[in-house]
């Protein structure tokens, strides 16, 4: 029965797009290292310049330092920027330039392999990145609790949400023009989804719009993970990043589908 | 395997309002190579990416390898090899990395795509070029490559979508002679050509397509003595009256095209029906006579007005 249902969700072939962009970045590791010094420029330049300028504040009714407190708004923000840079970009070009995916579509591989196997690019190359990320918080002593090591699959969560969103949006991108929209979402959901103050400082009412963000409720559970403050709302956060990416994906296969083998 | 390797029935295919196929029916036996022929929009590609187990047929039958490309796509794909009419090759990759990572969407070995990817790129002269990246190579080795790449799996069925269009002769030439020695390995090709000769040189048998529908099916000469007649008299006379001389010149000939700069006679002996003429006082500026080739019956079929 398994076996039977199993293809209709792709199959292990997927594994060999993985295995594709592994081959193109390996010949471009330069990129691949660049990832690890992004996590540094956030902490060192927001996180210790802003330290200084606003120091201590007082969040849930705790008193932590401020580079405690945006440390993992900036592993969300991170996190997002990256799978939505992969999928977007590169995910666009292989679709309509070069048309990589065609010649892959006239091998075994169908359009859910394709979609899947860029998703579990953009997981992997997450997983690494979100590490390091983890470890400059340790290493500059941002860390709110030793529950820090859960930001790792709460950072992988946020990476799967938004590549599988990047991956949807692509499909509707015409031209290397259509990137300056991409900013134009990007640059908004960063500076009002509360990922470097509190969301207790908005109004209720923007404050309910914001907690429609993504990248709110990334952040959110982050921070609340790394403080080791946990609430049940934090299951509905994580269902709500899951479910944005199931619907993503199926919308992106649908996009792929009909772009590719129309 | 017994029957034919590829069979269609009534293939129809829709995009929206649009029909670009409607209603093809065709079969295509084991060492055949077939070809596809029709002006732009004909509905050649869309026939090609159907036979291709890649896109779905709106309705009709089709039976690939002896199967139904609905339920066994990935598994016809296993054992087909595909050459677009554009090149579609990893322009990140170097030449050799283009052909095994090809190669590993089949799930075969790294051993053996080492080994095939260099026979291959002996195949297609491109040994010297192995590390290179793609984007450097001319249109020509790009071509080659394609072909290459469709060929790692060891495919038994070729199906080749205009695989010389913007190639220069040398380049057509090398092509041709690689077609013809997978021919006798015995790979079964389907081919898409806007060039009768290329038509006339690789296929067997052929079909012309024209607005979605098959207008006609044979082998090349068959087509040529069924649709045109054994030779063609070409008369240049450099004056506009082609309309007089439409009427006196047509009872000498089977069929009459009157073209702006030329008039065209079909006929069975084109040296007789010249010197016809002569002796009633007709006097072309020039006169050629040739035998009559498969763009005239393309012509005849699909008619000279531009399509697109």
């Amino acid at each position: 029965m398994l076996a039977r249902t199993l293809p209709r969700f792709g199959s292990r072939r997927s594994l060999h797009i993985f295995e594709r962009n592994f081959m193109v970045y390996r010949s471009q590791w330069l990129m691949l290292v660049s990832g690890f010094f992004e996590p540094l420029f956030y902490l060192l330049s927001i996180g210790i310049g802003l330290n200084h300028l606003v120091g201590n504040l007082h969040f849930d009714g705790r008193v932590v330092s401020y580079a405690t407190f945006v440390a993992p708004g900036m592993l969300a923000t991170s996190a997002m920027n990256g799978a939505v840079i992969d999928s977007i970009f590169n995910t666009f070009f292989r679709l309509k330039i070069s048309h990589a995916y065609d010649a892959v579509l006239s091998t075994p591989l169908d359009v859910i392999d394709v979609a899947l196997g860029e998703v579990w690019w953009a997981l992997a190359r997450a997983t690494a990145y979100a590490a390091s990320f983890i470890v400059c918080m340790v290493a500059l002593g941002d860390s709110g609790s030793v529950w820090v090591v859960l930001c790792w699959p709460a950072a992988i969560l946020t990476s799967l949400t938004f590549s599988c969103v990047g991956l949807a949006a692509c499909t509707y991108i015409r031209s290397w023009q259509d990137f300056d929209l991409v900013a134009l979402a990007q640059l908004p959901l960063f500076l009002f989804s509360a990922t470097f103050f509190p969301i207790s400082l908005y109004p209720a009412w923007l404050g309910a719009i914001v907690s429609f963000s993504p990248l709110y409720q990334s952040a959110a559970l982050l921070r609340g993970v790394a403080l080791g403050q946990f609430e049940w709302i934090m299951i509905m956060r994580v269902a709500y990043l899951l479910a944005l990416a199931l619907v993503a994906l199926a919308l992106a296969t649908r996009r792929f589908r009909r772009i590719l083998v129309p | 395997m017994i029957g034919p390797i590829l069979e269609a029935r009534e293939l129809v295919k829709r995009f929206g309002e649009l029909e670009a196929v409607k209603g093809v029916s065709f079969t295509i036996e084991r060492g055949e190579s077939f070809g596809f022929l029709g002006p732009n929009g004909a509905g050649k590609t869309s026939t090609m990416r159907m036979i291709s187990a890649v896109s779905r047929p709106s309705s009709g039958s089709l039976t690939i390898l002896g199967l139904d490309p609905s339920t066994h796509g990935p598994e016809i794909r296993g054992r087909i090899g595909v050459v677009p009419q554009e090149d579609t090759l990893e322009l990140e990759l170097s030449v050799r990395q283009n052909l095994e990572m090809f190669g590993r969407y089949f799930d075969l070995p790294h051993a053996i795509l080492r080994e095939r990817a260099s026979e291959l790129l002996e195949f297609a002269q491109l040994s010297e070029r192995a590390n290179d990246k793609v984007d450097d190579l001319s249109g020509g080795m790009k071509r080659r490559l394609t072909i290459a790449r469709a060929l790692i799996n060891r495919p038994e069925l070729l199906i080749l979508d205009e695989p010389t269009t913007g190639l220069d002769p040398q380049a057509r030439h090398l092509l041709w002679e690689r077609l013809y020695r997978l021919k006798r390995e015995g790979v079964t090709q389907i081919i898409t050509t806007h060039y009768m000769d290329e038509a006339e040189q690789l296929c067997d048998r052929l079909v012309v397509m024209d607005h979605g529908s098959i207008v006609a099916e044979g082998p090349p000469r068959e087509l040529i003595a069924r649709h045109s007649t054994r030779e063609v008299v070409e008369l240049r006379f450099g004056t506009d009256s082609h309309e007089e001389l439409h009427d006196r010149l047509a009872p000498f000939a089977q069929r009459i095209e009157v073209l702006p700069d030329r008039i065209l006679l079909y006929v069975d002996e084109g040296d007789d029906t010249l010197r016809e003429i002569h002796e009633v006082g007709i006097v072309p500026m020039s006169a050629l006579v040739r035998r009559s080739s498969l763009e005239d019956v393309f012509l005849r079929l699909t008619g000279r007005t531009l399509v697109d």
